[in-house]
């Protein structure tokens, strides 16, 4: 970044010659680093044949922490669920505009709104906080996942407000490694059970040791398994799928 | 005749007294601080598709309701199929006489509620006395605007191990018993349950409790000219909720052969 210090990085309502925006940038950066307001995290999504399955990577920055208080993936509606990497606080903001934007439509339509559509509105939402000096864009990326009539369906939102469907999605600070462990999977195949467990393997790959951090896994599901309801995993599941995770890591080891 | 051109083809402000017409001191007043629309905003003064009774008792295993199927027009028998016993969460039931698109869109108001709470993931869902305690808010916030949601509601349900049976109408009047009726069933069936059912609720079984709704219902059909011999029974249990299919019981009509205006009249 040898533009840096140039001055076009002060307003996110200014390009840099070459054509940039340097706060947005920033932002993404934002969704990477660490600090106790940051998530300093990695959040996965996985959308196989019934069912969508999200799963984070929660560092535990205190140990007076309660264990498995401070959920980091939201319900947005019966059908909806949302995983943020990045700044926390952000991630609640978006939650809560996508519960008003999930209503609305209800209200509208007097029908569940479909996976695109929310992630479209959030989409738009987010864009708007890149347009203006006065504002800061959303130091987030976020995976939206859910099943609508048209089945599962998942999303990515940058903090640039672009989104993509993904069959499998991976944000944050592992998200490359994530990616990898992803795109070997037969997604298609894999039943949700199935991919609660990949899911954990793959959390439980991507965390970094050397901070000495610890961390929870937190797995929410919505699908066929689950009566459409975006839901966390339940426990006995969740702690069969750790299992397995932390054996498969000590083979990978 | 309006003298003043430039009022001509546009609306006429009767208010106005252009020619002095009157008394000085009882001249229409147009200004400030008289509210032009206060006799003007219709608000809900009568509701216009309507359903009739619903039935309520407490029994054994929990709580059982109700209601026929039809939506009248006036005294017109307009929709023979819609549902008034709806579910709300996994035990709850409310059952609406009155105004059904009143009741839609109370349904819709619930719905939303439920998603509401849903969202927040908390291990917490709302029984049957939160969401009469809710309606009965909103019914009385709402005939405290003068524009109520013209309804009588029966909220039954099953919290906490504990049978739950409560009413509430347009005018956010709320009050609970092991047997409830609403509308015409208030007069007709409201007797017959409190005989069958008080002092009984622990030892009435399903099958006594169908019994005791089914009889209700066919008094009703026989005195009650908004009712229909197509209705739902509804209970909820421990186990959660379950509507049954519409279903209709033995009428004679034999009797009525002989007295003038039940049947067509030869002269």
């Amino acid at each position: 970044m040898t533009s840096i210090g140039t001055g076009y990085d002060l307003s996110a309502s200014t390009y840099s010659p070459d054509g940039r925006i340097f706060q947005v940038e920033y932002a993404n950066k934002a969704v990477e680093n660490s600090g106790q307001d940051l998530s300093h995290s990695t959040a996965i999504g996985l959308r196989v044949k019934d069912g969508i399955i999200l799963a984070v990577e929660k560092l535990v920055h205190s140990k007076l922490l309660i264990p498995e208080a401070n959920r980091r993936i939201q319900t947005l509606d019966r059908h909806l669920g949302l995983a943020t990497a990045g700044l926390l606080a952000d991630g609640r903001q978006l939650a809560n505009r996508a519960r008003d934007e999930s209503a609305n439509f209800r209200d509208s339509f007097r029908s569940p709104a479909p996976v695109k559509y929310i992630a479209d509105r959030l989409g738009s939402y987010i864009q708007v906080y890149t347009l203006y000096s006065s504002v800061r864009p959303f130091g987030i990326s976020t995976i939206i996942g859910g099943v609508d009539q048209n089945g599962p369906s998942l999303f990515v939102i940058e903090p640039s407000g672009v989104f993509f469907g993904y069959h499998g999605a991976a944000v944050g600070k592992g998200r490359q490694l994530a990616k990898t462990e992803l795109e070997k999977l037969k997604l298609s195949d894999l039943s949700m059970r199935q991919a609660v467990l990949e899911a954990a393997r793959i959390i439980y790959l991507v965390h970094d040791d050397s901070k000495e951090k610890t961390f929870e896994l937190e797995m929410s599901w919505v699908g066929n398994d689950t009566n459409g309801l975006h839901v966390p995993v339940p426990k006995d599941l969740l702690s069969e799928a750790e299992q397995k995770a932390k054996a498969a890591l000590e083979d990978f080891e | 005749m309006d003298h003043f051109p430039t009022n001509w083809g546009r609306p006429r402000n009767d208010g106005f007294d252009a020619y002095g017409t009157y008394p000085i001191a009882q001249r229409p007043y147009n200004g400030l601080g008289n509210d032009v629309f206060s006799e003007g905003v219709q608000r809900t003064q009568q509701p216009i598709v309507t359903g009739t009774s619903v039935l309520a008792i407490k029994y054994k295993d929990g709580v059982m309701m109700s209601a026929d199927n039809l939506a009248s027009y006036g005294s017109l028998a307009r929709f023979k199929d819609v549902q008034r016993l709806h579910p709300v969460g996994n035990n709850t039931i409310i059952g609406a006489g009155g105004d059904m698109s009143d009741f839609q869109y109370i349904q819709a108001l619930l719905d939303d509620l439920m998603v509401e709470e849903f969202t927040e993931q908390d291990g917490h869902a709302l029984g049957p006395g939160e969401i009469h305690e809710y309606l009965s808010q909103v019914m009385y916030a709402r005939r405290s605007k003068m524009d109520p949601l013209w309804n009588s509601l029966i909220v039954g349900g099953v919290q906490d191990g504990k049978r739950f049976l409560s009413y509430v109408d347009l005018l956010g009047t709320t009050y609970s018993a092991s047997t409830l009726a609403t509308g015409y069933g208030s007069y007709i069936a409201q007797p017959l349950l409190r005989k069958a059912v008080e002092g009984n609720e622990d030892v009435i079984t399903e099958e006594e409790a169908v019994k005791i709704l089914e009889q209700s219902m066919k008094v009703l059909f026989y005195r009650d000219a908004r009712s229909l011999n197509k209705y739902q029974i509804a209970k909820i249990t421990g186990d959660g909720v379950a509507i049954s299919e519409s279903r209709s019981v033995d009428t004679h009509w034999s009797f009525a052969d002989g007295i003038r205006g039940y049947g067509a009249q030869t002269q």
